[in-house]
């Protein structure tokens, strides 16, 4: 009886946390569209989760797709396929792998960092400190980060999804013998438009939701450096398991289309 | 009778089992300064929060000025208030002088930036600190620098009321005794009202007009500073001679 009950608390718990990140995000949204935006905060957030993630971006991607290159190789020469790797390398990145794992690089990179930054203001009262200034913490702390992060992680995700294709390629033309211009020529020749848009709008999806994740958990933080800590861990965990069930749904949704 | 800017009617908050406030009533006059002391835990910040919003209250009216301080519109109401808070909050990623002005470079207040930025080298120098002072960081400032900054933001738009909380916490006592008289210069000197949470007896001294003993959820005893010490009430006396024995429970 009281395993029931416990179950029964933390199905309660979930969804009460489910409904409490969707109103948040309502919230962050409805500001969204409402003055005044401060351009200020929005520059610095494109600033720190754009620029700033190229180089760990860069690195995932083109680590990933030398391996799946490699990969698809192995693979595909059991069955005389070794062929495919320019189309599934391309398909692979840009479809599956370079929105997933920017999406978690940033999950990491910026969620956990967003939590920790707005934490540590809740804790040592700066966001009491702007409300008393007139200022709401939802337009000045959310919302530029949300938009930035929103904007962005496409631009992101299509660096990577370069990136990726580029190191396929290298590993495939250097140590592969594959051909350059034919690697290139079935690459471009394979990928369609709906790759590139289902790419690009789960980067959209993932960097709201990191964004959001961070900023959620960083308002809603406990005290003192355990509560920093806590809210931090809950970010990056939350914000790496909505980004897998997200690219899970988008995927569905874009198979069907 | 001298007019009141603040009022607080039968407040009460609670946070789960914990009745924090239990009735408080407090009545604060127009230009003077009120000091709250009471122990750790006794809900003197949070008294203070529920004026400014920060935490709303279970039940009880506040009135500013004579106005509901829940109704009206929320940027000019806060436009009258300035606040120093226990460990400064300074916003880290900005400078100096930003933080000072931060006030005047949006909402109603908005000014020009060189304006913005001409007050705010105005009021640090008020505090006491240079102008280089200006174009740091939070982060460079020592402890009595950042309540200093922390001070002159509270006073950038010259409000006509300044909350400190804790204003000399964690500081020595020389700097805490700069920190007093700069708060006892500034609020008389602006003819502000002002209400000082702290446990420092020399700065109740140097702060208050009036002070008023917050215990159990209620004001236990109010009134001029000059009376403190022959107010005939015991919670007043045992924390003003910081006895352990008394109906203040030293474990709590």
């Amino acid at each position: 009886m009281r395993g029931i009950a416990l179950l029964g608390a933390t199905v309660l718990g979930l969804l009460a946390s489910i409904g409490r990140i969707a109103l948040f995000a309502g919230n962050a949204v409805s500001h969204l569209i409402r003055p005044p935006f401060y351009g200020r905060e929005f520059a610095s957030a494109l600033l720190n989760i754009g620029w700033l993630s190229l180089p760990v971006v860069g690195l995932t991607a083109v680590f990933t797709g030398g391996a799946l290159a490699l990969q698809i190789y192995a693979g595909g020469s059991r069955f005389n396929a070794e062929a495919v790797v320019p189309q599934i390398v391309a398909v692979g990145m840009v479809r599956e792998l370079g929105p997933v794992l920017v999406g978690l690089m940033i999950a990491a990179r910026v969620t956990s960092s967003i939590a920790a930054e707005i934490a540590t203001m809740k804790v040592t009262e700066q966001i009491d400190a702007l409300v008393t200034l007139s200022t709401h913490p939802m337009k000045y702390l959310t919302v530029p980060r949300v938009l930035a992060a929103t904007l962005v992680v496409p631009l992101l995700v299509g660096i990577g999804d370069i990136i990726g294709i580029f190191g396929g390629y290298a590993v495939a033309t250097g140590t592969l013998g594959f051909n350059p211009a034919g690697y290139i020529r079935n690459t471009v020749n394979f990928l369609e438009p709906l790759d590139v848009i289902s790419s690009l709008t789960k980067g959209a999806v993932f960097g709201f939701a990191a964004a959001t994740m961070g900023c959620f958990h960083g308002m809603n933080s406990g005290r003192g450096a355990m509560g920093v800590g806590r809210a931090t861990k809950s970010a990056v965990e939350g914000a790496a398991v909505l980004i897998l069930a997200a690219n899970f749904v988008l995927t569905g949704v874009f198979f069907s289309l | 009778m001298t007019d009141s800017m603040i009022t607080m009617d039968n407040i009460h908050k609670s946070f789960g089992t914990n009745h924090v406030l239990r009735g408080l009533d407090l009545d604060i006059a127009k230009g003077s300064s009120m000091v709250i002391i009471g122990g750790s835990g006794t809900g003197k910040s949070i008294a203070l929060k529920c004026i400014l919003g920060l935490i709303q209250q279970d039940s009880g009216t506040i009135t500013v000025d004579g106005r509901d301080a829940a109704s009206g519109d929320r940027d000019a109401f806060l436009a009258r208030f300035g606040m120093l808070f226990q460990g400064a909050a300074l916003f880290d990623s900005l400078p100096v002088w930003h933080n000072v002005a931060f006030r005047l470079m949006r909402g109603s207040l908005k000014r020009p930036k060189e304006e913005a930025r001409r007050i705010a080298v105005e009021k640090l120098r008020r505090v006491g600190l240079k102008e280089d002072v200006a174009d740091r960081f939070p982060a460079e400032l020592s402890g009595g620098m950042q309540k200093r900054v922390g001070l002159a933001r509270a006073i950038a738009a010259e409000p006509e009321i300044i909350f400190f909380d804790e204003p000399t916490t964690g500081l020595d006592p020389i700097m805490s005794g700069v920190i007093n008289d700069l708060i006892r210069e500034i609020v008389v000197e602006m003819g502000a009202t002002a209400m000082t949470i702290t446990h420092d007896m020399t700065s109740v001294r140097a702060i208050a007009d009036n002070i008023a003993m917050l215990h159990d959820g209620v004001i236990q005893w109010t009134g001029p500073v000059s009376d403190m010490d022959h107010s005939g009430n015991a919670y007043l006396d045992q924390f003003i001679q910081g006895r352990a024995e008394g109906p203040i429970e030293a474990v709590r």
